[in-house]
Parts: structure tokens; C-alpha cells; sequence
């Protein structure tokens, strides 16, 4: 059984049918790339994954369990995490209490026994703290901990919401075009990152981007969509070399799509 | 695994130093200090002064609640002198006519308040910002006119408000009546800082700054922001509420003009002056509000609002971050030269 299995959804935004009739799956381990031209239907599929948008038809089953409709705030407790295409830090607080807010759906203390210091709540904190320590170590954030995440660079900010989306331990990993902004050095560190990632954290991960070698380098599977349709599915060499995609990117036999 | 090695913004970081975390004889000390400040003005003070501060403590506390939910969880409230006015009347309510003991009302008037909070905390979700501010101004407007109306006035005294006596000190403590309110309210005062402390210090206080700095990615991490928000309006008016209490008593009047809309307006300055999301800041708020508009009228008995709008506005000149913004400063940089 795949971890993730979208169905067939179909969403249209008034007489605009953004995404019509997708399906692929994710399986255990794998990283799967979601890829294709502007306006193809990627983030709009991956917000329909992530729960911002309900699709009019069709299901996404995650463990074998239809999780349409979910509220946005289940997510994370069912095991899903992301981050999202431009950062969505909190922005007046620390590096640390960033990385712990992300802690958040694996708390049960609520706002008495907060208030109360129970030893529940300290329990609770406790093993965030220890996990996000964790985090911050893995991603070289340790030195800049305790500065509000605001003052950081780009690329730092970026891997503060890699450690926020990691520390509630999903198993399915949704990233949304990490690797927009980076500079190429950046990009190389991304991708051993993310297969470090996978090996460590023992998730699978979702990956929209435009950054075609990035994907290809990563992904052990890539799904291509255009103009809101599934054109190809298949391995980074099988879907490089499918003539339907190199027609969508950029026209038959431009030499472009083969650097691709 | 240090996939991040050399990273090329490495550079840029190194400038930065992260601050230091305060050593732990350092916090004794502060505590000490603090309680030492909170029982010397027992001594110091005469009767009037203490009363004086006695109120300043309550407005503290007030601005406390507000910044909870305005500060904190980002929800602009103009309407917060409706609670405080909630809770004192529950107290001078229950004190007046059924004769109960301070403490005794500080219970109701907390179930009462935060009730009141959490159906005001309904409409808030779908009112953002400007609109918000203004539906709970209407609150703020519309409070004290319910007061004097006729349909309750049997319990509220209308127009004419209620008396009320100070508790006395009890059996054993030579202290005067005045002198116990003043320990009464840094009590009550005090357990409300700490377990406000504790809370914004919790999973819940980073729940609501981050439902405030980013409600997309706040749910995206599994907060319910709903929920989150109905709850902060709820412990905020509660905290405001039962500065409202301690407030009846120790004036031992209330009347509906004591709690014009001018209270929210005053609880707001309080929290902007002190610092926004700032505990410390909130009791640095209660004292502005209590101690400069005396200090306005002792420089001009002709125009005394002009000149609490200038020492106002000279505030906000000088400490952008208000009270807590300048202590943070401070604060850096003796740990710098240390």
C-alpha cells in the first residue's frame, strides 16, 4: 500500500479547472517529484494534499485512510509536514521557539495546566526541547538559536522551516519549491540534505519544484502535470526521456528539455 | 551528516552574536529584588500614596489581560475596561448585598469574566484587525450603559453604583486596612503574573504569538487557531476582570461612570507604553497610566490632558518598544560588556 495515494481529484476554481482528474501515488521511503510548466496544477494538487483546498471530486488517502476535507490543523498529527513556497516563519520569534512551535501537535497541555506548570507540561517541554536541539544541530542552526529568525539570511530562514516541519516527526514530507531562492551551492546542499533526510527521519517526501536538476538528482520518482493533467509518471530517466513531457517544457526536439 | 557545511551566508552569521542565558544567581537576585520592591512601599508609603500605588498594581494587572490577547495573540481589543468593569461589579455585587468576603467573589467574578470573554471571542474570528477593534469599542461603549438600566438596577444601584467596605486585616497582623489592600492586590496580582508567565512561556504562548506572526503556517503546525484565539480572549478578560475586582474593593465604590469606555482607551496606552507582548512591560503600563496623568495636572492644573499627550507622545519617541524594549536594551548590553 502507498503512503500517499491521490485519487483522481479534480478542482476548479469558478469556470477554471486548475487540476482535472489527477492520480499518482507515494510510496514508503520515496521521493517523488510533482514537476511541470507554470500553471500546470502543482502547488494547487499540493494544497489539496496539505489541506487548504477541498477538491471537488476525487480522494487523498494517506495510510490507506481517505483524509479529504481534513481540517488544515490535523495534518500534522496525522503525520503529514511541509513547508511552503515562500517562508512562512513566525517572524518575531527566536530560531529555538520557531523549531518548538512546530513541536506543537505532539503536545496534549493546554492552557490550565500550562499556566499551572504542571509536570505534564514540563515533560512535554522537555522532550521538544531535547528534539529540537536535535534539529538545530542537524541543520548547523545551533549558533543562531537564540536570534529572532527574522535577522537570518535566505537560506538560513529556509532551513529553519526544514527543522519545524521535521521536529513533529512526519512521515510524509510536503515541500513546497525549496530550492526557489537558493544559490547553486545552496541547491547542492539541498539535495544531500533531503536524502539525508530520507535516510534519517525514515519518511518519504513530496517534492514540487522547478528546479529541474534538483529533481532529477533527488527523486526517485517523478510525476509531471500540464495544464492540470497527469502527462507522464515514471523514474527521472523515463520521464526525461518521454517525448509528451519534452513537448509540454519546450516544444519537440529543443535542446533545452534534454538538459533538462 | 553536516549537509550545510560552509555554507556561503556563513560569514554573515558570524557577526551576530546569540545572547548569553541569564545565570542563575542573577535570577535570584532579580526575584529578591522584585519582592524586596513589592513589601517596601508597606513601610514607606502614607496612606494615600499606597492607595495610589495599590491602583497602580490593579491597572498593571489589567493591561496584563489585554496583552494577552492583543500583544500576544495579535486581536486589537478597545473594549477591555467592559470586563474590568464586569469584574468589579460581580464583586460589589456579591459584597453588598449578600455580604460575601473578597476572596469569596474573586471566583465568580473569574467564571463570569472569562465566560464573557469567550463569547466575545466568537465574533472576533471572523472580524480581523480594524474591525475587531471597533466591535469591542462597542462593547466598551455599551457596557455602562447596561449598568444603570432600569432592569437591573435592584442588584447594580443605577445610576448611584454601590458601597462597598475594604476587608480589615485579619486578626494578628497589625496592619491597616490600607496597608492589607495593598497586600491583598500584590497577591492576587502576583499569582496572576506567575501563572501568566508560565503560560506564555508554554507550547500555548508559542501557539498564540505564531497564530499572531503567521496563522497559514500556525495551522500548518498543527494549531487550531480557533480555538487558540477564543481561549486568549477567555484568559485575557478573566485577568482583566479580576483586576476589575480587586479594583471595586479597593476603591469600595462602583458606579457605571467609573467604567466609561476612557478605562479601554487607558488599558491600551497602558500595554503600547509598557511594552506590546511584554509581561514586565505590563506592570511598567499600570504605573503610566496611574502616576502620569497626576504628574500632568501637578505641571498644569489649566490643561492637564495636553500634557499627558506630550509626555505620551515623548514616550513613544523614546522608547519605540516601550518599558520592556528599553530594559531589553539594557539588558544586552550588560551582557555585552560582561
Amino acid at each position: 500500500m502507498a503512503l500517499l495515494e491521490v485519487d483522481d481529484i479534480v478542482i476548479r476554481f469558478g469556470g477554471v479547472t486548475a487540476v482535472a482528474g489527477v492520480s499518482f501515488e507515494v510510496a514508503e521511503h520515496q521521493i517523488c517529484g510533482l514537476i511541470g510548466p507554470n500553471g500546470a496544477g502543482k502547488t494547487t494538487t499540493f494544497n489539496c494534499i496539505s489541506g487548504i483546498y477541498r477538491p471537488n471530486s476525487g480522494r487523498v488517502l494517506f495510510q490507506g485512510r481517505d483524509i479529504t476535507g481534513e481540517p488544515r490543523h490535523r495534518m500534522t498529527g496525522l503525520g503529514i509536514g511541509r513547508t511552503f513556497q515562500n517562508l512562512a516563519l513566525f517572524r518575531s520569534m527566536t530560531v529555538r521557539d520557531n523549531v518548538l512551535a512546530g513541536a506543537h501537535a505532539s503536545g496534549r497541555s493546554g492552557f490550565i495546566a500550562s499556566a499551572l506548570n504542571l509536570p505534564l507540561v514540563r515533560r512535554e517541554a522537555q522532550e521538544a526541547e531535547a528534539r529540537a536541539r536535535e534539529l538545530l544541530a542537524l541543520l548547523n542552526l545551533e549558533r543562531v538559536a537564540e536570534l529572532p529568525v527574522a535577522a537570518l539570511p535566505f537560506g538560513w530562514q529556509k532551513r529553519v522551516e526544514m527543522a519545524r516541519a521535521l521536529i513533529s516527526r512526519p512521515k510524509l514530507l510536503l515541500l513546497d519549491e525549496p530550492a526557489g531562492g537558493l544559490n547553486h551551492g545552496e541547491v547542492d546542499e539541498l539535495a544531500e540534505l533531503l536524502v539525508d533526510i530520507r535516510r534519517n527521519f525514515d519518511l518519504s517526501i513530496l517534492l514540487v519544484e522547478h528546479h529541474m536538476s534538483l529533481v532529477m538528482r533527488v527523486s526517485d520518482k517523478v510525476a509531471v502535470l500540464d495544464f492540470g493533467k497527469k502527462i507522464a509518471d515514471g523514474t527521472p530517466d523515463e520521464v526525461r526521456n518521454d517525448p509528451e513531457v519534452i513537448k509540454a517544457y519546450l516544444g519537440a526536439g529543443d535542446e533545452h528539455a534534454q538538459a533538462a | 551528516m553536516s549537509a550545510t557545511k560552509g555554507l556561503p551566508a556563513d560569514a554573515a552569521i558570524g557577526g551576530l552574536a546569540a545572547p548569553a542565558a541569564t545565570p542563575a544567581w542573577q535570577r535570584v537576585l532579580l526575584v529578591l529584588l522584585g519582592l524586596g520592591a513589592a513589601i517596601a512601599p508597606l513601610f514607606v508609603l502614607e496612606s494615600f500614596q499606597l492607595f495610589q500605588l495599590t491602583m497602580a498594581v490593579i491597572m498593571a494587572l489589567a493591561v496584563l489581560g489585554l496583552n494577552i490577547v492583543t500583544g500576544y495573540n495579535g486581536q486589537i481589543s478597545l473594549g477591555h475596561g467592559a470586563f474590568f468593569a464586569v469584574g468589579a461589579y460581580c464583586t460589589a455585587i456579591l459584597m453588598s448585598h449578600w455580604d460575601w468576603s473578597f476572596w469569596a467573589t474573586l471566583p465568580v467574578s473569574a467564571v463570569v469574566c472569562t465566560a464573557l470573554g469567550w463569547g466575545v471571542g466568537f465574533p472576533a474570528l471572523r472580524l480581523g484587525g480594524l474591525y475587531l477593534a471597533l466591535t469591542t469599542f462597542s462593547l466598551a461603549v455599551a457596557v455602562p450603559q447596561i449598568l444603570k438600566h432600569k432592569a437591573i438596577e435592584d442588584w447594580t444601584g443605577g445610576v448611584q453604583g454601590l458601597f462597598l467596605v475594604k476587608p480589615d486585616a485579619p486578626a494578628g497582623i497589625p496592619l491597616t486596612a490600607d496597608q492589607w489592600m495593598y497586600v491583598v492586590t500584590v497577591i492576587v496580582a502576583g499569582v496572576c503574573f506567575f501563572l501568566v508567565w508560565n503560560l506564555i512561556r508554554s507550547r500555548i504562548g508559542r501557539a498564540l504569538m505564531a497564530t499572531r506572526d503567521h496563522p497559514t503556517a500556525a495551522e500548518a503546525m498543527g494549531m487550531d487557531i480557533a480555538d487558540l484565539k477564543t481561549k486568549a480572549f477567555a484568559v485575557s478578560a478573566l485577568i482583566t476582570g479580576i483586576a476589575g475586582s480587586l479594583s471595586a474593593v479597593a476603591i469600595e465604590f462602583v458606579a457605571p461612570d467609573s467604567f466609561t469606555f476612557g478605562v479601554s482607551i487607558t488599558l491600551f496606552v497602558g500595554m503600547v507604553v509598557g511594552g506590546v507582548a511584554s509581561i514586565l512591560g505590563s506592570l511598567f503600563g499600570g504605573l503610566f497610566v496611574l502616576f502620569v496623568p497626576n504628574i500632568a495636572e501637578a505641571i498644569s492644573k489649566a490643561a492637564p490632558g495636553v500634557i499627558y499627550g506630550v509626555i505620551l507622545i515623548a514616550f513613544l519617541f523614546l522608547l519605540p518598544d516601550g518599558f520592556a524594549g528599553l530594559l531589553r536594551r539594557i539588558a544586552a548590553r550588560l551582557r555585552g560588556r560582561g
